[in-house]
């Protein structure tokens, strides 16, 4: 059952915020180089997840460990320092809208290396956007490029210190069908190219299916099922198959929440 | 029933915070002085001109009323004098201080909280850079420096406002008036209203911030951080000016 070497692992994960308990009990492995992607509707905890296991936020309960290390063991600036081996994207891209792009990505190399040569920036910059195909942007600003545009340059701006480990929000949201295949493209280049492991959140089932190496689906704050896209697919579990033909009725939808007494199969 | 304690108290707490990961941040690199310079030109060159008219115009409206009171008993020799303690000691230092939670405090409240509502500030933390450090600390120190120089400025054009005032409007003798003017001022007058400038600097700046860094709940909730920096920032200038007054004289 358990594989020998995990990334990523994470153990009885238990997270509220006021009354609302957003993850309840979550158990994930995440192998090495594996591309995971979590699925999982509007509101049930996958950008909560997401921030658990870069240590933007910690857990009430249970244990984050990254490369064998758990993440609460770790001080302010020692996971200040960590998180150099993840490179997120954020949902619409968060980029530092004062900044050109030239200047959104070599804000990381800067930060690392303060003394770095600026024709070494200018080399990785360029480097990096090649890998998103994109080119002559460096000057524009966040404001003037389009969605997919802006996403891609913080692709960009995450790989730029070569992290092992890609973490994607929600890439696709709200990008066109042809806009959306771009992307899973850059997301599956960049995974060759760095042989990262990567984490994708989604709600795009196309582009789950595109990326994946295994699929989890992510339901009121657990792990319903983790597996390959086409065992996935091919899944019985009534609840998976609500998501996938994506019906109104259903398990998922019913009232009051299931109680999941099970530990979810890893 | 304790709700408005309640968020009296986590306010403070949270500000306090703010305030400690600033000191903490503050001597460790890496520095970034285009961060810092930035923020003392919008701060400290940009405030000129409101903070001046602000001053002359105090000034001069203190003449204008002084003269007529103090007229009543034959003192309108005196004039000079207290427009001019009123202003070092008091006004320039407050109203500047007000304009400045106007104009920065806004400021910082507004463009932290549309960096916190965009995930901006997440990125900051995701690619290894504390935000407190990076924007925070610049945005602090920057204004608790410009605003005893500015308040300096003030000072010296707000006596220029009410020297103009009594001189040209209710006819006092120009000479007289500055003698009066300077003959009961001290160094002391000067410093004590400097002082308090830079505490309120420290204040608008950090409430500022801290409003914008903890803001939530997408273009709203920047609206609602930016008048809350407005509004608690001056609240406090205005309290913390009392017992620093106390405390000083």
């Amino acid at each position: 059952m358990t594989q020998p070497t995990f990334k990523i692992r994470l153990q009885g994960i238990h997270k509220s915020f006021g009354p609302k308990h957003v993850l309840t009990g979550l158990d994930l492995d995440i192998a090495e180089g594996e591309s995971l992607v979590i699925l999982g509707g509007s509101g049930s905890g996958k950008s909560v997840l997401l921030k658990h296991i870069i240590g933007l936020l910690q857990p009430d309960e249970g244990t984050v460990e990254v490369d064998g290390v758990d993440l609460s063991t770790l001080g302010q600036r020692q996971l200040i320092e960590f998180r150099r081996r993840f490179g997120m994207s954020f949902q619409e891209g968060a980029l530092f809208d004062s900044m050109t792009v030239w200047q959104n990505i070599a804000f990381p190399l800067q930060r690392a290396r303060p003394r770095i040569a600026t024709a070494d920036i200018s080399a990785r910059v360029e480097q990096c956007l090649e890998s998103v195909g994109l080119q002559g942007v460096d000057d524009k600003v966040p404001a003037e490029l389009s969605g997919g545009m802006r996403r891609r340059v913080g692709f960009a701006r995450a790989i730029a210190l070569q992290p092992q480990i890609l973490l994607f929000d929600e890439p696709t949201t709200g990008l066109d069908p042809v806009m959306t295949a771009v992307i899973d493209e850059v997301i599956n280049n960049l995974r060759r190219r760095l042989g990262s492991t990567t984490i994708t959140i989604t709600h795009d089932l196309t582009s789950a299916f595109r990326i994946a190496d295994r699929i989890a689906m992510l339901h009121r704050g657990q792990i319903l099922a983790v597996a390959p896209p086409d065992e996935f697919r091919a899944s019985d579990d009534p609840r998976l198959q609500q998501f996938l033909e994506g019906r109104a009725e259903g398990p998922l939808t019913d009232d009051p929440p299931p109680q999941t007494t099970q530990v979810p199969d890893p | 029933m304790f709700r408005p304690f309640e968020s009296f108290f986590l306010e403070l707490g949270r500000t306090t915070q703010i305030f400690v990961r600033v000191l903490l941040w503050t001597f460790r690199p890496p520095y970034d002085p285009r961060q810092w310079l930035t923020q003392m030109v919008r701060v400290g060159i940009q405030s000129i001109p409101v903070v001046l008219l602000t001053a002359v115009f105090t000034g001069g409206v203190m003449a204008l009323q002084i003269f007529t009171v103090l007229a009543r008993f034959g003192a309108e020799n005196y004039v000079g004098s207290i427009v001019g303690l009123a202003m070092v000691r008091e006004l320039a230092a407050v109203l500047g201080a007000l304009m400045i939670a106007g104009r920065c405090g806004a400021a910082m409240g507004a463009e932290l909280g549309a960096m916190r509502v965009t995930q901006q500030i997440d990125a900051l933390e995701v690619l290894a850079t504390d935000p407190v450090h990076y924007l925070i600390v610049p945005r602090v120190w920057a204004t608790t420096l410009a605003l005893p120089l500015l308040i300096a400025l003030a000072d010296a054009v707000g006596i220029f406002g009410g020297y103009v005032v009594s001189v040209i409007v209710m006819g006092a003798n120009p000479a007289t008036y500055l003698d009066i003017t300077f003959r009961y001022m001290d160094a002391n007058d000067v410093m004590s209203g400097l002082i308090k400038a830079a505490v309120f600097g420290l204040l608008i700046a950090t409430i500022g911030c801290s409003k914008g860094f903890h803001a939530k709940g997408g273009a709203e909730g920047v609206g609602r951080a930016t008048t809350a920096a407005v509004v608690t920032g001056s609240i406090a200038v205005l309290v913390v000016n009392f017992f620093l007054t106390k405390l000083m004289f």
